[in-house]
């Protein structure tokens, strides 16, 4: 589905056609001498190295984890303690920071970034188009730290004195909103991850969306559908693998997040549902700790690295599988991180 | 025509939430920038950036030292991992038609979207620990130059890809050995792509915190020995940001004005580089210019 909006999308731009036929007919023929062959290798290994080191450092990273590894084996994914004191170590908290955040990021997040690539893909007109993708581009090159900075002094005071007393009340009888606003916890690290997604959920989106053939917006327009009605019916319809995708490209980013989250989120080793509470995420752990943690908690700081690292290796060949070759996450990105 | 007339006034409602998640997704950008030069630039004078920090909160600190150190980590960096970045881009753009290409590229898109923390450990595993250099410039550099490689080599891919085939068709047919017509007229005419890809990767390790926390770790002092910790921007934000002293707390805002003033300084002159170039070129403009601008 993807493939096939992505194809047609290209034939729609003069050009591309081109780059896209080159792709597939090699157009030079067999190398012709040893220096090209000589070239050619040279050029492989270069391509080569980078493959073969991070798949070395992964293996280095789990001979540092070794200690941690033999002293908790499995039981460390679900131990809900972490005590340097008593050296018990065990990531559930963490992992459900991370994910109850993350989830929080896509919940806001994904809306408002339709929202954006259906303005910027089928609304705006022409010359608003550019300088506004532009200004949503820079979102993402602003670095984690400086979102993490003005979250603390600008973004805290309106979550402890509206925000977090506004969902206090109407939702204070569930689980989810317990406790004092205290503006340095969950819910404004998920607020803050929302706000950081935005930018690689809404570009991807709006790829996949420009990449609908007019004739699919052609049809439903001169069924008599309105504007709304054809970005629904035949704009979100057909892009929505892509969307999907983006989703969880987002959700890869929210994952990874560091320095903004930990700047936010309270760092508190507990689990609890309320958003209210101050938690602490795998990547924030380690940020927090790094500084003094040696021997068995530097082992166990660095198999919380490892979980993160299937983790997110698990969510990004995922999204990279939906998306295709739509979009290859490039520039501008703060990554986040 | 009741029914006609609902369908319009959703329409428009419709349109109104658009625009509404539009501005909702740029204000915190505008708020930000603000909130930074207002805050930041009172802090800002020749002292301030010519002097190191201390860390004590006492009058007379700056941000020196961690200017300093960020140009070198990113120049390390850079020199580590553009070449790299470069030849990989070269090799799947041009010899990258068959499987291992594919894994290739792959495995960068891969690396491009993955949590820069995770890459801070692995670079802490190798330089860090098992080579016993100890927290230092040359281990936060190579974290940073892992985080440019896959950046530089997609985009070095796809500016290869926009030189027209002709010119290549045009250098074999002349008897131009491959090497030479890769080398000195593919990348010659990707040129600019290669350019934008490279320093928009510097823009993007200039800001990474993360890893520099578990490699480079942090130094007060005036340093360039590669093996010795060294203070950087965004470290010194990270440091000072919740610090009870004024004096602490006013040289991250500063420091931070001076960090998103190189980035944003960066980011904006790619673009604005790009559009004066793609004026020339109907084609590209459809092509390169937008395909990258939509992406995050």
């Amino acid at each position: 589905m993807v493939a096939e909006a992505s194809e047609h999308g290209r034939l729609d731009h003069a050009g591309t056609g081109m780059a896209k036929a080159r792709k597939h007919s090699s157009p030079i023929g067999p190398l012709a001498s040893t220096g090209d062959m000589l070239f050619k290798y040279a050029v492989m290994a270069v391509a080569l190295f980078t493959l073969v080191l991070v798949w070395f450092l992964v293996l280095m990273m789990l001979f540092e984890a070794g200690d941690s590894i033999a002293e908790f084996g499995g039981g460390f994914l679900i131990g809900d303690v972490w005590d340097p004191n008593r050296e018990v170590y065990g990531a559930l908290p963490f992992v459900f920071g991370t994910l109850l955040t993350s989830a929080m990021a896509i919940l806001i997040g994904v809306p408002l970034s339709v929202g954006v690539a259906i303005y910027l893909s089928e609304l705006s007109p022409p010359w608003l188009r550019e300088p506004l993708s532009f200004l949503v581009e820079l979102l993402a090159a602003v670095p984690s730290v400086i979102y993490g900075l003005w979250a603390m002094y600008a973004l805290r005071p309106v979550m402890v004195d509206t925000i977090e007393p506004f969902f206090k009340t109407v939702l204070g009888w569930t689980p989810f909103f317990e406790g004092e606003p205290i503006g340095l916890d969950k819910f404004t690290a998920g607020i803050i991850l929302a706000i950081m997604i935005i930018p690689t959920v809404a570009s991807v989106s709006k790829e996949a969306m420009m990449a609908v053939p007019l004739s699919q917006r052609e049809a439903a327009l001169s069924l008599g559908a309105t504007r709304y009605e054809t970005t629904r019916m035949a704009v979100l319809t057909y892009a929505r693998s892509g969307i999907f995708g983006a989703c969880i490209l987002g959700l890869g980013r929210a994952i990874g997040e560091t320095m903004a989250v930990t700047m936010t989120i309270g760092n508190a080793n507990l689990i609890s549902w309320s958003l209210l509470d101050p938690g602490q995420t795998m990547s924030s752990l380690i940020a927090n700790n790094w500084g003094e943690a040696d021997g068995l908690q530097l082992s166990a700081l660095i198999e919380i690295g490892i979980v993160l690292f299937v983790i997110a290796l698990v969510v990004n060949v995922f999204a990279r599988l939906i998306v295709g070759r739509f979009m290859k996450a490039v520039p501008t990105t703060g990554g986040g991180l | 025509m009741n029914n006609f007339k609902r369908r319009k006034l959703v329409n428009m409602l419709a349109s109104g939430v658009a625009l509404t998640c539009v501005v909702l997704a740029v204000v915190p950008l505008i708020y930000i920038l603000i909130e930074v030069v207002r805050i930041g630039a009172p802090a800002i004078d020749w002292e301030f950036l010519t002097s190191r920090t201390k860390g004590t909160g006492e009058p007379g600190e700056g941000i020196g030292n961690a200017i300093l150190g960020t140009l070198l980590l990113v120049g390390y960096a850079s020199a580590i991992g553009l070449p790299i970045g470069i030849f990989t881009g070269i090799y799947v753009s041009e010899f990258g038609n068959n499987r291992f290409g594919e894994t290739v590229r792959f495995f960068n898109d891969i690396l491009a979207n993955f949590p820069s923390i995770v890459i801070g450990l692995l670079a802490y595993a190798l330089v860090v620990d098992y080579m016993d250099v100890g927290f230092s410039l040359i281990a936060g550099a190579f974290a940073l130059a892992i985080i440019m490689i896959p950046i530089v080599a997609n985009t070095t891919e796809e500016a290869l890809r926009m030189v027209p085939n002709s010119l290549r068709e045009g250098a074999l047919a002349l008897g131009v050995p491959r090497r030479r017509a890769v080398m000195r007229i593919m990348l010659v005419n990707a040129k600019a792509g290669v350019v934008t890809g490279s320093l928009l990767a510097v823009a993007r390790i200039a800001g990474e915190t993360a890893p520099l926390i578990l490699t480079a770790f942090y130094s007060n002092y005036w340093s360039a020995s590669p093996f010795e910790p060294i203070a950087s921007l965004p470290q010194t934000i990270f440091r000072n940001y919740n610090s009870p002293s004024e004096v602490l707390l006013q040289q991250a805002w500063g420091a931070a004005l001076v960090l998103i003033t190189i980035v944003l300084a960066i980011n904006i002159s790619v673009r604005l580089l790009m559009r004066s170039r793609t004026k020339k070129s109907k084609a590209v403009k459809k092509t390169w210019l937008t395909r990258l601008s939509l992406r995050a």
